[in-house]
């Protein structure tokens, strides 16, 4: 069986700005995220862990260096096998929750599984399950402006989950929460962790939310300074 | 994703913008609708000029001096009685064969007058074109025999002259000489310009005494049937060559007036929907237009349908099928508008209008291919689109 969700090895990643000069974001970085982990990315703003993230969650690619994703090299895949690669592994929730706004949170919730082909009843079937998993059985019909930040992230969360991914990659997820909204956020991040074993992977710069993960991944400069691979 | 997804999915998007999605199919509802109109009335004079021509009669062959053709003067005539009785041996029957001579003259009757077209005929004239009286009798062969001064009337010349009353029996004056009404034309309308129903029929023999001459001005000749029209043309042209070496005659069929017409009116037509063609194109630009807009405020959109697994060429689906369905719904709308404005036009003017099937076609045909031809720039730049960038965009 394998165990490891997400393989980074040794991995860079260069911008290229105008007149040939380029930026490193990351610079020689190793991670595994095994089945099951939960694991906070920490740093301050510019230490690349929003890059990391990036390249862990398939959306970019490395400029040198290995990038497992669900045991599958990433270099070795053009961008709709990628895409699908995406799909079938990993899930996002994003700070700003990215729902569409004139979309239903069953419709919402269903999107990823309308890219991989699962017919309509299925997909309207599985998104109501997971709403229901999420606490929001009772908002499967509502619109995003129907409903409270701390609902919109729940929504995300089980949009990113309807999948059934190996890896969960959340930026920041409660930054715009208020604290009980994020806290109840998290608690639901840590249940379906335990529950379905997912791998979470948090990125913060919140020190009280990173507390919380197993594991801790500092990063500062593009490397990681604390909690990488042995 | 499934196309039919993506249907669902571009209806979704249009509806979340109905204005300015009306606004897009505006610009090419009124570029099919143009079409189809224009079209309309481009076919429907065609139409009307090909049942003018046929509602002459059938298997006519019009036999004048000189060369036919548009713009040609026309050639002082040398034909006379005599060549009416030789042609009649060509072709066999007398009924067949038509002669006519032509004059505008001032036609009165009590203290009314019009100035209109007096024809000079033989009696077998209605057997030749078709003619239907609404009151009274043709001129019989006794009529141009004799030379005797009566008249049948056209419709409209037996309207101004006498009202509702009855004509016949009455006398009228033709440039001064008194005929007799002896019948009065059922109304016939227009042919090639000419108003049927201004017209006034003399026997030909009064006509060229009335008017001073010996001549007449040409024959129409009526065939058995249309198979030998052309054959019979030749003979009617070796006829006429050998009894006047010095001229040169003419003898054209309906088909070939028609061949002549509708070329003119072929290329009216395909004018009248190049111009309406071009107004397509510019609603197409306004959907191509619309589309770049709408790829850029949907880029948060289209990041995180990548993030969620949308291959590049999902997107792209997605914003053609959006573009298409944009065109295509603006089409059969432009198409209900045209039909619309052709029957309004069929019941309120005098235009002759006529559905063709075939522009109806191509108008929505073009529509939807204006859809995808404007909509494929749109969508790769949304197939192109970073997902990083995009969902990184406020």
């Amino acid at each position: 069986m394998n165990v490891t969700a997400v393989e980074v090895e040794d991995v860079t990643r260069e911008y290229r700005l105008g007149g040939g000069v380029s930026v490193p974001a990351l610079r020689g970085v190793s991670l595994t995220v095994g089945a099951g982990d939960y694991v906070a990315i920490v740093g301050p703003s510019g230490s690349g862990k929003s890059t990391l993230m990036h390249l862990l969650g398939g959306l970019d690619r490395p400029s040198s260096g290995r990038l497992l994703l669900g045991g599958r090299d990433v270099a070795a895949l053009g961008a709709a096998d990628l895409a699908r690669l995406r799909n079938e592994v990993i899930g996002f929730v994003f700070q700003s929750f990215h729902l569409l706004p004139q979309t239903t949170a069953v419709d919402n919730v269903a999107l990823p599984l309308i890219y991989r082909g699962v017919g309509r009843s299925t997909r309207r079937r599985r998104a109501v399950e997971m709403l229901h998993r999420v606490g929001l059985g009772h908002r499967v019909d509502h619109r995003p402006n129907q409903l409270s930040g701390g609902e919109q992230q729940r929504v995300a969360i089980a949009r990113a989950l309807v999948t059934e991914p190996a890896v969960l990659l959340a930026d920041e997820p409660t930054g715009n929460l208020d604290s009980v909204a994020g806290a109840a956020v998290l608690a639901l991040l840590e249940e379906l962790n335990a529950e379905r074993g997912v791998a979470v992977v948090i990125v913060t710069h919140d020190r009280e939310v990173a507390a919380r993960a197993h594991r801790q991944i500092v990063m500062r400069d593009g490397e990681i300074v604390d909690g990488g691979n042995p | 994703m499934r196309l039919a997804e993506a249907w669902r999915v571009a209806l979704d998007a249009l509806r979340a913008s109905r204005l300015r999605s009306a606004l897009t199919m505006f610009g090419v509802l009124i570029g099919v609708s143009a079409v189809v109109v224009l079209v309309a009335i481009g076919s429907g004079a065609k139409q009307e000029v090909e049942a003018q021509v046929e509602g002459l009669g059938s298997n006519l062959l019009l036999v004048v001096p000189g060369k036919v053709q548009f713009g040609a003067a026309p050639t002082l005539s040398r034909l006379q009685l005599s060549d009416v009785d030789a042609l009649a041996r060509v072709v066999g029957d007398r009924d067949r064969v038509s002669a006519t001579v032509t004059s505008a003259e001032t036609v009165r009757a009590g203290g009314r007058e019009t100035f209109t077209n007096v024809l000079g005929l033989l009696d077998n004239t209605p057997k030749v074109f078709v003619r239907s009286l609404s009151r009274g009798a043709y001129l019989t062969r006794s009529d141009v025999d004799t030379g005797r001064r009566v008249a049948v009337l056209g419709a409209e010349v037996s309207r101004v002259l006498f009202g509702e009353r009855d004509p016949v029996g009455s006398q009228i004056t033709i440039a001064g000489v008194r005929f007799r009404v002896i019948g009065v034309f059922a109304p016939l309308g227009q042919s090639l310009g000419v108003d049927r129903d201004e017209e006034v029929h003399i026997p030909i023999t009064a006509a060229q005494r009335l008017f001073s001459t010996q001549r007449i001005d040409g024959f129409a000749i009526k065939a058995p049937d249309a198979e030998h029209i052309d054959d019979l043309g030749e003979r009617v042209l070796a006829e006429l060559n050998r009894r006047h070496p010095d001229t040169e005659f003419s003898a054209v069929t309906q088909k070939q007036i028609l061949g002549v017409l509708g070329d003119i009116l072929g290329v009216l037509t395909g004018v009248l929907a190049a111009i309406a063609g071009i107004s397509l194109l510019v609603g197409g630009v306004g959907v191509s237009n619309i589309m770049l807009v709408s790829v850029r405020e949907r880029t948060r959109e289209i990041g995180l349908r990548k993030a969620v697994g949308a291959k590049p060429r999902d997107i792209a689906v997605q914003f053609l099928v959006e573009a298409v369905l944009l065109t295509t719904i603006g089409g059969v709308a432009g198409m209900a508008l045209g039909l619309g404005a052709v029957w309004l036009i069929v019941v309120l003017t005098p235009l002759p209008a006529v559905i063709t099937w075939w522009s109806v076609a191509l108008a929505f045909g073009v529509s939807a291919a204006v859809g995808i031809i404007f909509g494929v720039a749109p969508a790769q730049r949304a197939a192109r689109l970073d997902p990083v960038v995009a969902l990184r965009t406020e």
